[in-house]
């Protein structure tokens, strides 16, 4: 059993616009339906607002925008509560996929000639059938402060 | 870590830092038994929990401590500085031990027979304190300390062979034994050695169990102080916190859905569940304040020390230890603090021979004050040093290539001091050991800011330094009013907003413009306003978008104030004021000036808190340095202004009577056996003289036995005690004196404590005591020509009642007006006085102003002025000089008015 353990990780899958990604299924918090955001002005377009989830305050970031894609149509998404430090993100998803243990040995380092926000965002890639999994480096897509001192 | 150990741990470092204090404290007071028997038990209670643990090097150390504090105790030897230091050693020793304890759980190996013999040397014959001469093993105390020393190595030997790992479950076993007795440590040390082997092969629990007493030493030390108190780990509290958060929503949802069902069982039951969870929510939110006098408790050994390694004088004054702030933010801002507090000492404050020839007195002063201001908390560390020296640090600035000359010499002196907050810069010329620990303010400032505080400095070359450290509560309630602009809403903190207004076109208040910028006229001034949907960048999606963002003919105001800017919020509504808990918001939000937190709203919204600071900055009005020294005057303004001390007491009839506090020297409870009669007057022998009893009531009968409660006032040699029935309280409040002369002996009456109070003329019965108290000096016709001649300008009638009587009494000629046109009208007239003293906040002309207009006409231009106000804080000094005041007096410091006239007059005379 260790072994299997060892070589597997359990991933939280959603959709971006078509592409599979996943996070490491400890580091979710929760799984939450579309609430009242507040908007927050003045903050970086990505962030959508802050809401309240059982008493806390998170901070609503809408995946697309800050992997520079276009905005989903439906304005309503589900989102992936996300702790990084001692502040809770809610990451807003297309969709919420199921949680998939992968093998190790699928996994790849990021192609060269993905795009550069993939790049700094994407942990590596595993391949499954018939489609990829981008892992998401929860980390880095929060680090604002990285961000800022790059810009 | 064992249980036992860390619980140890924790408890000594505990003991020792009170030690520190108490040590500092002893220094001074010498005589204090109480003081010393209490240093004694905490050694004592050091050393026996240290015997408790099997540590025989901690034991050792705290044992040739705890000799010397006996013979303290027992007046055998006196307190003297080298004792005090020595002790202090012992106790860095200790503290070191620990350290490594911590660490590696271990006694670390190593040897203080030096530290030993030195403390024994002491504790023999006083002050030799040399190392060498306390090689020789000394005799009688030192011999029983070195076979207890024996024994207790042979003990630890023992153990360590017998019980290996047991060891501990052992000693709890002994322990359990021992606490029956309670008996002072050391004894238990030597119950050990019997129990110990029984003990061992007990299964785990057993041992486990009596772990506990531990308390039960420190109770017999005598610290039941700290039974009162349990430590509980932040998490479960941080815990808690959020249980009660979601508990007062779902309490607020409750209550909500009782609004809808207006006859229901359930209204009862849900109102007292409603108060209920209000207190407990109140009660949580407590747990994590902590009084910011808990991060000072360090301060005065560090300053003691200090001002012995470096050969200065210092005072270090800390005003507002009781303010609260959270726990947290406590620990952050601690070494910063303590670190800043050493810089104002090492380099701020000068020599004393230094301070003599600048014309200072010779103790330099660190004065630390923190207070509660609009949701932060503001920390000042101010000296009365030498200030910053803006040619050296742009010489090393240079030097260091922070900037080039041409840079520094565009730049003005506020700019050039923000240096020192750069990587790598220490402005005093050589490193010493007590600064200049390769930590800089930068790192101060780093620490500062990952808090989200703000550190701001203003300094006067020659006058000395204020460091101004702001930060914000992260955990705090603070009453906010809650608007809302383009259908979102926001909090206001209610501490920064002055007023609301609304304005529509048909009202008295409209809204006018000046090419675009809005503005309002309230009560003849021009208000600036920002508006909150620019400032935000807000749009509703309501409204055409059109190129005309016209203002809305109804709008609402929030007047809001920053330091001294008053300025216009234009909200689209506002709602009601809500008690919020303000969170900070997510880093990646912190930028954002304009926000100070968010919060949760009763209604589970999330709104984000306006931060009035940022709004002004952003709106780029004032000077970020100026907005601090403003603030902190606006606060004499508008929240303690006249606020005085009032000793109220009984006397006669019922009501009560009042008289200020500053003018008594003391209360005495006095023995009337002791009273005799001289003169027809009752006197009493008080410090070795004759103080005449005037009582309250004239008439009145002094009982011939029993105490009575006496006020005293004091003028150089003389001291009168006036008789009351009995003392009720001190007050401080506004004041506000009805004035009525119609009975004798008062001023008139006011209202005290929401009572209708009779304020006593003290100067009536100052003469009652000695006729010629007040004719003493105005008698003698040489001293006449001499009685210095003084103006009182202040605008409160109660205050020029005050100043009046006590002046005179003091030997000067006063004259006293209530404003300064008042008084400008006599310089026109072409009257001469020695000396100036004007109130600060005055209706009008205002002292500053005053000041600077007595300064412009060549008549007074060279008469000193002193300022008097409701506070003198060093930010008020610097402007108060800077206007031309000579110095600048609390006023209700009636000794520090009476020592700065005596000594202008004394310079005057020097003068001429």
């Amino acid at each position: 059993m260790s072994d299997t353990y060892l070589e597997n990780e359990d991933f939280v899958t959603f959709y971006i616009a078509g592409q599979l990604f996943g996070v490491p299924v400890l580091s979710v918090q929760d799984i939450i339906n579309p609430q009242r955001i507040t908007p927050i002005p003045l903050a970086p377009p990505e962030i959508a607002g802050s809401l309240n989830l059982r008493g806390r305050i998170v901070t609503a970031i809408d995946v697309r925008k800050r992997l520079g894609l276009p905005a989903r149509e439906e304005k309503e998404s589900m989102s992936i509560v996300v702790e990084n430090g001692h502040d809770l993100y809610s990451l807003m998803v297309d969709s919420v996929g199921e949680v998939l243990g992968v093998d190790e040995s699928s996994f790849e380092r990021n192609p060269p000639t993905l795009d550069q926000r993939f790049r700094d965002y994407s942990q590596g890639i595993y391949r499954l059938d018939g489609k990829l999994l981008v892992i998401l480096d929860v980390n880095r897509f929060l680090d604002y402060g990285r961000n800022a001192d790059a810009a | 870590m064992d249980d036992l150990l860390s619980e140890f741990l924790t408890e000594t470092n505990e003991g020792l830092t009170t030690l520190d204090m108490e040590l500092v404290k002893l220094e001074q007071n010498p005589n204090d038994a109480e003081l010393l028997s209490s240093i004694f038990r905490l050694m004592h209670t050091i050393k026996g929990t240290c015997g408790f643990l099997g540590l025989p090097r901690l034991e050792s150390v705290a044992h040739a401590g705890e000799n010397i504090m006996n013979k303290f105790r027992d007046g055998e030897l006196s307190v003297t500085p080298a004792g005090v230091s020595l002790i202090l050693e012992c106790l860095d020793q200790i503290r070191e031990i620990l350290t490594t304890l911590e660490a590696t759980e271990q006694e670390p190996e190593g040897d203080d027979s030096d530290l030993i013999s030195r403390l024994n040397a002491h504790a023999e014959g006083g002050d030799a304190a040399e190392p060498a001469a306390a090689a020789p093993e000394p005799a009688g105390a030192p011999v029983e300390d070195a076979a207890d020393d024996d024994e207790e190595d042979e003990l630890e030997r023992a153990f360590r062979e017998a019980l290996g790992p047991e060891e501990l479950a052992a000693q709890a076993a002994a322990e359990a034994s021992a606490v029956p007795d309670a008996a002072p440590a050391a004894e238990v040390v030597e119950l050990k050695a019997e129990p110990a082997p029984p003990a061992a092969p007990a299964p785990k629990p057993a041992a486990k169990k009596p772990a506990p007493p531990p308390a039960a030493p420190a109770a017999d030390g005598g610290s039941s102080v700290a039974n009162q108190s349990i430590r509980v780990s932040v998490d479960v509290l941080e815990n808690l916190m959020t249980m009660v958060s979601e508990l007062v929503l779902t309490r607020n949802q409750t209550l909500q859905i009782l609004r809808a069902h207006k006859e229901s069982d359930f209204a009862t039951p849900l109102q007292r569940l409603n108060h209920v969870v209000s207190d407990l929510q109140e009660g949580v939110m407590k747990t994590r304040m902590q009084p910011i006098g808990n991060a000072w408790a360090k301060l005065p050994r560090i300053i003691r020390d200090l001002s012995h390694e470096l050969d200065k004088k210092i005072d270090l004054v800390m005003k507002g230890a009781e303010t609260e702030l959270d726990r947290q933010v406590l620990e952050l801002i601690k070494d910063p603090l303590t670190h800043m507090v050493r810089n104002s000492a090492d380099h701020g404050l000068e020599m004393p021979s230094d301070r003599v020839a600048a014309g200072k007195p010779e103790i330099g002063q660190v004065i630390l004050n923190a207070y509660h201001e609009g949701g932060h908390i503001i920390i000042q560390i101010s000296d009365d040093g030498k200030g910053l020296n803006t040619d050296r640090i742009k010489e090393k600035c240079v030097e260091n290539n922070l900037a080039s000359e041409a840079e520094l010499d565009g730049m003005n002196d506020q700019q050039i001091q923000q240096f020192i907050f750069k990587p790598g810069f220490s402005t005093a010329a050589e490193v010493t050991a007590v600064s200049g620990r390769g930590v800089g303010m930068d790192v101060v400032r780093t620490n500062i800011e990952k808090i989200g505080g703000t550190i701001e400095l203003s300094s006067t070359e020659g006058k000395g330094t204020i460091f101004t450290i702001k930060i914000p509560l992260t955990l705090a309630i603070v009453s906010a009013l809650i608007v809302e602009c383009c259908k979102e809403r926001f909090a206001i903190p209610q501490l920064s907003v002055v007023e609301l207004v609304r304005t529509s076109a048909h009202s008295e208040h409209t809204i006018e413009h000046i090419n675009e910028t809005p503005v309002l006229r309230l009560r003849n001034r021009l208000l600036p306003l920002v508006t909150l949907r620019d400032l935000l960048k807000l749009t509703d999606d309501d409204e055409p978008e059109g190129d005309e963002k016209e203002i809305r003919e109804d709008n609402f105001i929030v007047v809001s104030q920053v330091g001294t800017y008053t300025f216009g919020i234009i909200v689209d509504r506002v709602f009601d004021t809500e008690e919020i808990v303000v969170k900070p918001v997510a880093p990646i939000l912190r930028d954002i000036q304009l926000f100070s937190g968010n919060t949760i709203l009763g209604d589970g919204a999330v709104v984000m808190i306006l931060d009035p600071n940022g709004i002004a900055a952003a709106t780029g009005e004032i000077a970020v340095a100026d907005s601090d020294l403003g603030a902190h005057e606006d606060r004499h303004l508008t929240g303690n202004d006249e606020k005085v001390a009032m000793l109220v007491f009984r006397s006669g009839d019922d009501a009560p009577k009042a008289v200020p506090l500053a003018l008594i020297a003391r209360l005495e409870e006095i023995d009337l056996t002791k009273v005799e009669t001289s003169g027809g007057q009752h006197v009493v022998q008080y410090r070795g003289q004759l103080m005449p009893l005037i009582p309250m009531q004239p008439g009145m009968e002094l009982e011939k036995e029993g105490r009575q409660p006496v006020l005293v006032f004091s003028d150089r040699e003389r001291s009168m005690g006036l008789v009351v029935d009995e003392i009720i309280d001190i007050v401080e409040d506004r004041m506000n004196v009805e004035l009525s002369a119609e009975k004798e002996g008062y001023i008139g009456s006011a209202i005290i404590a929401e009572k209708a109070t009779d304020v006593v003329d003290a100067g009536y019965y100052l003469t009652q005591a000695y006729p010629d108290w007040f004719g003493s000096e105005a008698g003698k016709e040489n001293f006449e020509s001499d009685r210095s001649k003084i103006l009182v300008v202040d605008d409160s009638p109660f205050f020029r009642n005050l100043l009046m009587p006590m002046l005179s009494v003091a030997g000067y000629d006063v004259k006293a007006v209530e404003s300064a046109s008042e008084a400008l009208t006599l310089c026109e007239n072409g009257e001469v006085f020695d000396v100036i003293v004007s109130d600060i906040e005055m209706p009008g002309m205002n002292g500053f102003e005053f000041a600077e207009a007595v300064r412009e006409d060549h008549r007074w231009a060279k008469t000193p002025m002193v300022a008097l106000s409701a506070f003198a804080s060093p930010a008020d000094l610097m402007r108060g000089r800077a206007a031309g005041f000579k110095d600048y007096v609390s006023k209700t410091d009636r000794e520090a008015l009476l020592l700065t006239l005596q000594d202008t007059i004394a310079e005057l005379k020097g003068a001429a």
